[in-house]
């Protein structure tokens, strides 16, 4: 019940609160039903325009947190609330997620881009019905450089071109929340970093909040202003650290290499 | 020459023009009308026939096709993609659609006519029945193939479900359509023929069991010939054209 009452002090910064009482994934192991628990009493808050980052092993369930908080994903018992306008419904499973967001945009571990449509069109996707739609397609695909492939269809493109295109159509609709599910792995290390500092770019001009999960640690200190870390299944927040170096951050500098060194020790010994 | 061999197009000329050559050499060694009529005896034949009833006979049996066609299409497309998506639908009936896969197209158009009687609902009824089973299963797979999680990304940008079946549905199925109706155009001509030899007094089929009756050979090639060349324009001009504008974006 502490909860309810909790919620006030999310209210007029317009944040994020994420509540999951429980998330359970079906398994079935040799005719036996068996229930995998990802998520219990799971409970956080992100800032408007924060760039947060979850950072965990293989398997943690971190794409299923990015789900549930797309509203993709409703079979949890929890809820997830935006800053002051909250919505919530008691249900006999506990408080369940009522509220829809009109501007949370995600961009998947695979591009998952429309072949059938160009890569223009693919931008454009998100926001056609919108009036400037071909203005704010035609800017972002200026940015990520792919202007000349604009009317090519995605199976004509390299894999690292295809993740742009899906990183600028997850920008298309201006999102106030973006999520990112590992979207720069199994990619050559060239391109994930140009991807990087694209997305940077991007995020700069009206700083969303990115929640972003990965499991590369690099990654993670590089791009984000908080690192979450978690555990292995049930997942429970391990730690909590807001990261306080100036952009853009070099990965062989004294101050990431320490700080990245001091991240790896105490998540080791908490892991333990 | 050479640089015209290297040209596909005239490439299929040339082969056509071969075997009209072969048609007539064979035609000229066999010198008998009743078993071979030679190329010219076949297209004089087209020419006095297209003068008679030709193209009526050829209206009324493109108007069957098509109908029985389109409803085919129609109807079975419908049931494949309830089965594709409903598991405990496609449980209970994959068994019967087996069933229907299996039944000789023969035995459905007698049965027709027996039970609605030798009428054209009876004759177009027996084919589209006879249709129905193969779009089901071509469109049940099609169904099955689609990939959710597109369909995901639709729900993520709040498009609703007419904007998802329109937008991420459809263009997934699109190929299992084109083939659908390939094989079903290729297969309905054939079966409609049987029906008006049975059970119709006009159409293509009704006319080629009038000269077998007669051992007229040269109009029963007349015909056919007449009839194959409209359906492959249907699918040169008609079929292949759509489905290369609407699937040039897969490599």
């Amino acid at each position: 019940m502490y909860r309810k009452l909790a919620i006030n002090h999310v209210g007029p910064m317009n944040g994020l609160r994420i509540i999951i009482d429980k998330k359970v994934f079906p398994l079935k192991t040799q005719n036996k039903q068996g229930e995998n628990l990802i998520f219990k009493n799971l409970d956080f808050t992100i800032k408007k325009g924060q760039f947060i980052s979850f950072f965990g092993p293989s398997g943690c369930g971190k794409t299923t947190l990015l789900n549930i908080i797309s509203g993709l994903d409703k079979d949890y018992s929890g809820s997830v609330q935006p800053g002051s306008t909250t919505s919530t419904k008691v249900t006999s499973q506990g408080i369940t997620n009522t509220y829809s967001f009109s501007n949370i945009s995600y961009m998947f571990q695979s591009p998952r881009l429309f072949d059938w449509l160009t890569a223009i069109e693919n931008i454009k996707y998100p926001i056609k019905k919108k009036k400037n739609s071909e203005k704010i397609a035609n800017d972002l695909i200026k940015k990520i450089g792919l202007e000349k492939y604009k009317n090519e269809y995605p199976n004509r493109l390299s894999g690292g071109m295809q993740r742009r295109i899906a990183l600028a159509r997850a920008f298309a609709p201006n999102p106030n929340i973006l999520l990112l599910d590992e979207p720069f792995i199994s990619i050559d290390k060239e391109i994930a970093n140009l991807l990087r500092k694209l997305l940077i770019k991007l995020w700069k001009k009206n700083k969303p909040m990115i929640i972003f999960v990965t499991h590369d640690l690099d990654e993670s200190i590089e791009l984000a202003d908080r690192i979450c870390f978690l555990s292995n299944l049930p997942s429970k927040i391990l730690l909590d650290y807001e990261i306080n170096l100036n952009r853009p951050r070099n990965q062989n500098s004294r101050k990431f290499i320490s700080l990245k060194r001091l991240l790896s020790a105490a998540t080791i010994l908490k892991r333990k | 020459m050479n640089t015209l061999l290297k040209n596909g197009l005239f490439r299929r000329f040339i082969s056509i023009l071969l075997l009209i050559l072969i048609w007539e050499i064979t035609s000229k060694i066999i010198n008998d009308k009743i078993i071979l009529p030679s190329p010219s005896n076949v297209l004089e034949s087209i020419k006095y026939h297209a003068s008679q009833d030709l193209f009526h006979h050829v209206y009324i049996t493109l108007f069957r096709v098509f109908t029985a066609f389109f409803l085919a299409m129609i109807i079975g497309s419908a049931i494949g993609i309830v089965m594709g998506r409903k598991k405990k639908l496609d449980d209970y009936f994959d068994g019967w659609l087996i069933l229907a896969l299996n039944i000789p197209a023969l035995v459905t158009i007698i049965l027709c006519f027996i039970w609605f009687g030798l009428n054209e609902v009876a004759a177009i009824l027996a084919v589209t029945i006879n249709k129905i089973p193969t779009v089901t299963v071509i469109l049940r797979e099609g169904t099955k193939a689609i990939d959710e999680k597109l369909v995901e990304v639709g729900k993520l940008y709040n498009k609703s479900r007419f904007e998802i079946t329109k937008d991420i549905l459809v263009p997934q199925l699109f190929p299992y359509f084109i083939s659908a109706a390939r094989s079903g155009l290729a297969l309905i001509w054939k079966i409609v023929l049987v029906v008006e030899l049975l059970g119709r007094s006009n159409g293509v089929g009704f006319k080629i069991n009038e000269f077998f009756s007669m051992f007229d050979t040269t109009s029963i090639l007349a015909y056919t010939l007449v009839f194959v060349l409209i359906i492959m324009s249907i699918e040169w001009f008609l079929v292949k054209p759509t489905e290369k504008k609407l699937t040039e974006w897969r490599l």
